[in-house]
């Protein structure tokens, strides 16, 4: 893959306006409703949008998101479908996969990663691959043109993060807290700590993710990055069955208070 | 020769490896580093290897079974893991994993259990050395095994249920790393068996091979040589490597046996679950199946890398058995010599019971990886 793809176009052009980026996470498959809230979502002011394709074993995600994965499951939903729906939507933002590796795995990395190509989808977010375990995934992505973005987190050692961000493709995803996905009463100090850590080694755009579900967190935290990316909140609405504007009008609430902060 | 160690990179083969969140990768490599210093230093081998003679009672006998050996028409040999202190495999693994753990300045050993002798074994060290403990046990878990979940709370540990997914011991250790990757810091992962990211598969094999090391010199003064067929069970693994180790560079054969509803190579593919790529249960889309097996410690749907390695290079093959089978196995061995096993090693002697024909007159070691005790509630109601 050569220069920077749709994400990092899409994260650095809106930090050029002097921006902060918000991407907001929302769980493929989960009620029949999920493509018209990709949709909602992108209307109401998400830079890019990580959509969760579910896995049985999510070890780095907290009730909300595992019920979410669970419920998506339940109702049939797998890789390939979630692909294919996303393939009919044009929503006009860049669109970017987290998952687990076994499910890249199993479809074969070439496969996984040419078929996420063909749906449209820019990256990909795989929470279980470390760097030195990326090498195979990345090369198929970097073949397909899907961007891997990788992770820091608040254990990683100053020396490694020079080596993240460097591999990273579309953004680095800092990991705000110690501990799984979930809403917290309170941001952690370690989210604006890792934010300015990776700052500090880097110019792709830096966005914090995991413990910001509140917009107050969210502009809270900006003041040390590029963006955040915001997942259990939004999940919990669809959880509670908010539909496809409810879930928009919480993401209109960042959007509003990220533009009005910045 | 011995079991092969992994690359740098944990490695054995294409299996094995290091597939955990960011957040876990530095604590990996500490442990890691501490583990291969530790294991060079003569202080830390004295002390381990003084709780294994005079708190756990190694080395364990190997005991011949006159009457079964008869019945079966061949000569059955078990390695009594069973007569440890906590009553199995588990405490051999676990003291070593928390001196380990006292060494880095860790306070607090977390682990996940299914038949609850990891937790047991794991609440036994810590109470011993004076750490806070605390064991995740799947909700289906604690309901058969409700012996052990109240051994681990007299012992001074913290159980809690995993509601998740089959409430089993896959679920206790999804729950497990998440609480691992919140508590980092002043947390250490004794994880119970030869799986997980690099150290753990190389780290727990190291801790076991004192079983393998044992037997083999046990064998020699018994048989002058070593058995036709070595075998044990396999849930992660540990038991089986543990006794493998001895007789790797020998003739005899190597067997692995895995609970039908949980046969991770017998009827796996490659995958990658909990930190290591291996054989594993899962669906066409990679959606990891959930295992179904009598046995707490047996039901999960993974194996560790290492066995895959020796699956796939042939040195040792694995075998399943059905529940039913194990259900007999267990009352036989009680019958005949007056060792109520666990459920666990039983389905290794439900091979070798099944196998009694192609077995006929040759040597067998099976390694008894525990007693029987935390099953006796659950058989009550199953025979009844
Ligand atoms: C007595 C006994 N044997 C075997 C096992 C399976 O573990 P492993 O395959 O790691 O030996 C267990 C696990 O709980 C056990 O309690």
């Amino acid at each position: 893959m050569n220069g920077p793809g749709l994400v990092e176009n899409a994260l650095r052009e809106r930090r050029e306006r002097g921006g902060k980026a918000l991407v907001p996470y929302v769980t493929g498959g989960l009620g029949d409703d999920w493509t018209a809230t990709v949709e909602a979502v992108a209307a109401a002011g998400a830079d890019v949008i990580e959509i969760g394709i579910p896995f049985s074993d999510p070890v780095m995600d907290g009730p909300t998101i595992q019920e979410a994965n669970d419920r998506s499951l339940r109702a049939g939903a797998t890789p390939p479908g979630i692909l294919d729906a996303l393939g009919g939507l044009d929503v006009g933002v860049p669109l970017v996969v987290m998952t687990y590796y076994n499910i890249a795995f199993r479809m074969g990395l070439k496969r996984f990663a040419a078929s996420l190509a063909a749906a449209g989808v820019s990256g990909c977010i795989l929470p279980d691959l470390p760097l030195e375990e990326t090498g195979p995934w990345a090369q198929a992505a970097d073949e397909s043109g899907v961007e891997t973005i990788l992770l820091a987190a608040p254990t990683t050692p100053d020396d490694r993060l020079p080596a993240i961000c460097e591999r990273s493709r579309g953004f680095v995803y800092g990991v705000g807290l110690l501990g799984v996905t979930g809403v917290r009463a309170e941001l952690a100090s370690s989210a604006c700590r890792i934010a300015e850590r990776l700052k500090a080694v880097t110019d792709r755009p830096v966005l914090v993710g995991v413990g910001v579900g509140t917009p107050g967190q969210a502009v809270e935290v900006s003041r040390h990055g590029d963006g955040v990316v915001v997942g259990s909140a939004v999940v919990q609405r669809m959880l509670d069955g908010a539909g496809p504007e409810g879930v928009a009008s919480l993401v209109a609430d960042f959007r509003r208070a990220l533009d009005d902060a910045y | 020769m011995a079991l092969s160690d992994p690359t740098p990179e944990g490695r054995f083969g294409e299996f094995g490896g290091r597939f955990v969140p960011e957040t876990l990768v530095p604590a990996c490599r500490l442990i890691e580093e501490a583990f291969s210093e530790a294991w060079l230093d003569p202080a830390f081998r004295a002390e381990l290897d003084g709780l294994l003679t005079n708190y756990a009672g190694r080395p364990s006998p190997v005991t011949e079974c006159p009457t079964l050996s008869e019945e079966l028409g061949l000569r059955l040999l078990l390695k009594r893991e069973d007569l440890n202190h906590t009553g199995s495999h588990k405490i051999n693994n676990v003291l070593g994993q928390a001196l380990l753990a006292r060494r880095m300045g860790k306070s607090r050993l977390l682990a996940e259990t299914g038949a609850g002798q990891h937790g047991v074994a794991t609440a036994t060290a810590a109470a011993l050395l004076g750490m806070e403990c605390c064991v995740y046990m799947g909700e289906v878990d604690v309901a058969r095994q409700e012996l052990n979940v109240f051994r681990m709370r007299l012992l001074g540990a913290e159980v809690r249920t995993a509601m998740s997914g089959s409430r089993t011991l896959k679920d206790a250790i999804n729950e497990a790393m998440r609480d691992w990757v919140a508590t980092v810091e002043d947390s250490y992962y004794c994880l119970g068996s030869v799986m997980g990211p690099h150290p753990y598969p190389f780290m727990v094999r190291t801790f076991q091979e004192v079983i393998g090391t044992e037997a083999r010199r046990q064998c020699e003064e018994l048989l002058g040589g070593v058995p036709d067929v070595v075998c044990a069970s396999v849930g992660g693994g540990s038991n089986a490597i543990g006794i493998f180790s001895g007789f790797v560079d020998s003739d005899a054969q190597l067997v692995g046996v895995e609970p039908a509803g949980g046969a991770a190579v017998g009827r796996g593919v490659p995958g990658v679950v909990h930190g290591s790529a291996s054989y594993l249960m899962q669906d066409e889309f990679g959606q990891v199946l959930e295992a179904e097996s009598i046995s707490a410690g047996l039901d999960y749907p993974g194996v560790g890398p290492e066995h895959s390695y020796l699956a796939a290079t042939g040195r040792a093959r694995y075998e399943s058995v059905t529940d039913a089978e194990v259900v007999e196995a267990f009352q036989l061995l009680s019958r005949t010599e007056g060792i109520i096993p666990a459920l666990e090693p039983a389905h290794a002697l439900a091979w070798v019971s099944r196998e009694r024909e192609s077995l006929a007159g040759g040597s067998v070691l099976l390694n008894l990886s525990g007693r029987g005790d935390k099953d006796v509630a659950q058989m009550m109601e199953i025979l009844s």
